[in-house]
């Protein structure tokens, strides 16, 4: 006791409390966070060798926009930090590598080096650089596990204003737009809310909960799997389609039915 | 006639007993053999009258099931995605309508469809009679009904939609706030009374009910009666044609043949209606979810006739004026009022009051039965044809986030174009069918002027090849005969150069100046035959001497 007091106006005393403080925060930071670490998460999602086959990848295909190390270019924006659901989502659609810029990249068939060993290569790499969203687990995007109605009501207050009620997508500002979600597997649709690829905002697990993610996975595969119950849908896109079969095929049908009644002239007699 | 002596007792008894009373025997005699000018086109205005029919039959239906309450329920019906959510009792009860009643969901479709084949076809029965120019007199009065009717099918129509308080029609009941509540000084008195308070409140899907189902409808039927009343007493204007003139009707009795069509006719609409219930889905309220005022969609479009009124709002600038430069005194939100206000204004104001300008103009004061073939009078198709770019402009633009994303065009741009376009467009529209109705005034002149070509082949002595032309056939002729000069009012100044009188003020010299491009024959029929006028002409031979040839 007497010691320290004796030496706490040491002139070095104010480095080692602090030093001690950092270290104190350290620890505890270490022992409490999630575990989104880039050395842990290159584990977590792939092996070690992963992410060394996902650096050759990575340097092959992506790093003439991404850059050399994922630092960014000009033409492509930095993926440090971005996780390996981004680097999934993105070049299992298709829409990376990009084939040429535009104001958004569309979904397409994959490039031909894609495969799910090589995405999942590259998604560990990309992740070891510094972390963030994992893919989640098949368990954790399973609509069967989900509750539909509950999922509706999220989706409702959350994606229809940009993807239509029933996915069918919409424009955007400036040529971007919300694509249909038919085509997107129930992975890609948690990892787009996890990461919130191209214009699209991030769901992370604070604003809508795995659980509630897993809702509405289960809400749009249930309704894009539905027959529609009366007749064909007319692309479920509500009213324009349906004035538009309403003129062209309701008064075309009527006009050409009037056409035929008053085509035989009674005879002048 | 004559054979029919014998009339059976069974017939003979109550029919005298019935013309002894109410005199319909004599009543018949003089209906039963209206006469009903023949033409594919005067059959138009039937579709939205067979669907009114189809309307009240299947409204009817609906009523027995829709509950028209805002009171909250928890869906526990069979369709899963809404188990358990909270919604309005009107939208659970339309979901049961399609799900549980047997035959709801098609009547639903029914419905619907019927709805929107009755406004789409007083559209295009409108047209017709406006571009024949079947309004003129003695007939403006049925026009103005007309006009009303298709502004009460606007109502009947928004009003009919936003009961099932899906999330789509919460949407155009929003907008329908909106507009409402931008009216200056009374616009939140009236929103406050309409909605019964704060939006959405707790009582308008009851009260658009009301109207829905009982006022609009009951003022439909009382004008459509009055429409086909006045329609049978003024009988109907005919095509001109060979043997018709402003004193007769050429065509069918009513009575077998015309009602015979109009039954046919009935049923090709029913039929129509009901093919596209079965197999278009329409309105799938069960998709949008219930209404929240928190939630929107992508695509949130109203049914097509309100699409024009959906175009300008997407269009205007979003302009607005805060009173004294602060919202504390009020705003006037420029970019609500406009587009609710302006292009219905302009629609609806224009085609009441077009007869009335027409003859302000022609100073025609006569009676008309025979219609007008469009292009006779190409400033009246030429406004029609400006109108309605200005109108398809609105309407298109009203789906423009669904026309950017299927065909990937920049939503902006979609904007930026049609903000030009819907000015502009009226006035190329404009030119381009003045100048197509002259054109075909032209060949219409030149069938009178040198026949019709006849596909024989004439080598004339000197080796030049001509086709011979042969006089049109009587009918064609009549038909196209029965063009007449549009009136003009009388503008010419005296000996001493005084204007008459009514036209020496400014508001006169206009109407002279209006009169004068408006009226009078641009090409007439009979000019230039043995002239050499036409080029036509002078290409066959020169001078008198392809008399002979050609006719």
């Amino acid at each position: 006791m007497t010691r320290i007091t004796a030496r706490r106006r040491h002139p070095l005393a104010r480095y080692a409390v602090l030093l001690f403080a950092l270290a104190l925060v350290g620890g505890v930071y270490t022992l409490l966070s999630p575990a989104s670490r880039p050395a842990d998460a290159a584990l977590a999602s792939g092996k070690a060798d992963d992410v060394a086959e996902g650096k050759s990848l990575f340097q092959a295909h992506c790093s003439s926009c991404h850059g050399l190390n994922a630092e960014g270019t000009s033409t492509g924006p930095t993926l440090v930090g971005v996780g390996a659901a981004a680097v999934d989502f993105q070049v299992s659609s298709g829409r990376m590598p990009a084939a040429n810029p535009g104001a958004q990249a569309p979904r397409k068939p994959v490039a031909p080096w894609v495969n799910e060993d090589t995405t999942r290569q590259l998604a560990a790499y990309v992740q070891s650089l510094g972390g963030g969203p994992v893919v989640p687990d098949k368990n954790a995007v399973d609509p069967a596990q989900g509750n539909v109605a509950r999922g509706g009501e999220l989706f409702r207050a959350n994606c229809i204003q940009c993807h239509n009620w029933t996915g069918a997508g919409g424009a955007l500002t400036l040529g971007k737009y919300a694509p249909n979600l038919n085509e997107a597997t129930p992975t890609q649709i948690y990892e787009a809310m996890a990461t919130g690829p191209q214009a699209m905002p991030v769901f992370n697990d604070s604003t809508i909960t795995p659980e509630e993610k897993r809702d509405m996975i289960a809400y749009i595969t249930d309704v894009r799997e539905q027959t529609d119950p009366g007749g064909f849908g007319l692309g479920r896109i509500g009213p324009v389609t349906e004035g538009l079969v309403a003129w062209l095929v309701g008064i075309s049908a009527l006009v050409l039915a009037a056409i035929w009644i008053t085509a035989k002239k009674r005879q002048a007699s | 006639m004559s054979e029919m002596t014998a009339v059976p007792k069974a017939i003979a008894g109550p029919s005298s007993y019935l013309d002894d009373r109410i005199g319909a025997g004599t009543f018949l005699k003089r209906n039963m053999r209206k006469i009903f000018p023949d033409h594919w086109s005067f059959l138009l205005g039937e579709i939205a009258l067979y669907s009114f029919i189809i309307l009240l039959l299947s409204g009817t239906f609906l009523t027995f099931f829709f509950k028209p309450s805002m009171m909250h329920v928890i869906y526990d019906g069979p369709y899963d995605p809404l188990k358990g959510v909270v919604m309005s009792e009107a939208y659970a009860s339309a979901l049961e309508i399609s799900f549980e009643v047997r035959g709801g969901l098609l009547m639903r479709q029914i419905h619907h469809w019927a709805a929107l084949l009755f406004v789409a076809g007083m559209m295009v029965h409108m047209l017709r009679v406006f571009f024949t120019g079947a309004y003129r007199k003695p007939r403006e009065l049925n026009w103005l009904i007309g006009v009303l009717l298709l502004t009460l099918a606007l109502a009947e129509g928004l009003t009919g939609y936003s009961l099932p308080d899906d999330l789509l029609s919460g949407a155009g009941l929003r907008i329908t706030e909106g507009v409402a509540i931008s009216l200056p000084l009374v616009g939140t008195y009236i929103t406050f009374f309409l909605f019964g308070g704060e939006y959405p409140g707790e009582d308008v899907i009851a009260r658009f009910y009301s109207l829905h189902i009982l006022l609009i409808p009951g003022i439909l039927l009382a004008l459509i009666s009055a429409h086909m009343v006045l329609m049978w007493v003024q009988k109907h204007t005919q095509m001109p044609g060979k043997g018709r003139n402003n004193h007769n009707v050429v065509g069918a009795p009513f009575y077998p043949a015309f009602m015979l069509k109009a039954g046919a006719y009935f049923m090709f609409t029913f039929a129509v209606v009901a093919g596209l219930a079965t197999f278009a889905q329409i309105n799938p309220i069960w998709a949008f979810g219930p209404y929240t005022p928190a939630d929107i969609s992508a695509g949130s479009q109203p049914d097509f006739y309100m699409g024009f009124l959906e175009g300008s709002l997407r269009l205007m600038p979003p302009w607005e004026i805060n009173l004294f430069g602060t919202s504390e005194f009020g705003t006037l939100p420029l970019s609500v009022i406009i587009p609710a206000l302006v292009p219905m204004g302009i629609v609806m104001t224009g085609l009441a009051l077009y007869p009335f300008m027409e003859r302000w103009v022609t100073g025609d004061n006569r009676e008309h039965h025979i219609a007008d073939r469009p292009r006779n009078n190409p400033h009246r198709t030429s406004i029609g044809m400006a109108a309605i770019t200005f109108y398809g402009v609105l309407w298109l633009l009203g789906a423009n986030d669904e026309i950017s994303a299927f065909f990937q065009i920049s939503l902006n741009w979609t904007t930026y174009i049609g903000r030009v376009l819907v000015l502009v467009g009226p006035v190329i529209a404009y030119i381009i069918t003045y100048r197509i109705c002259l054109g075909l005034q032209r060949s219409d002149a030149a069938v009178i002027g040198h026949g019709v070509e006849s596909g024989v082949i004439k080598r004339l002595p000197h080796g030049e090849f001509i086709e011979v032309h042969t006089p049109a056939a009587e009918d064609i002729e009549a038909h196209l005969r029965g063009k007449e000069a549009i009136p003009q009012v009388d503008v010419d100044a005296d000996t001493e150069g005084i204007p008459p009188r009514g036209m020496r003020g400014p508001l006169g010299k206009l109407r002279g100046r209006m009169s004068k491009a408006y009226g009078g024959e641009k090409i007439p029929l009979d000019d230039g035959h043995g002239h050499g006028h036409g080029e036509e002409h002078a290409e066959i031979g020169p001078g008198g001497d392809d008399r002979s040839l050609t006719h």
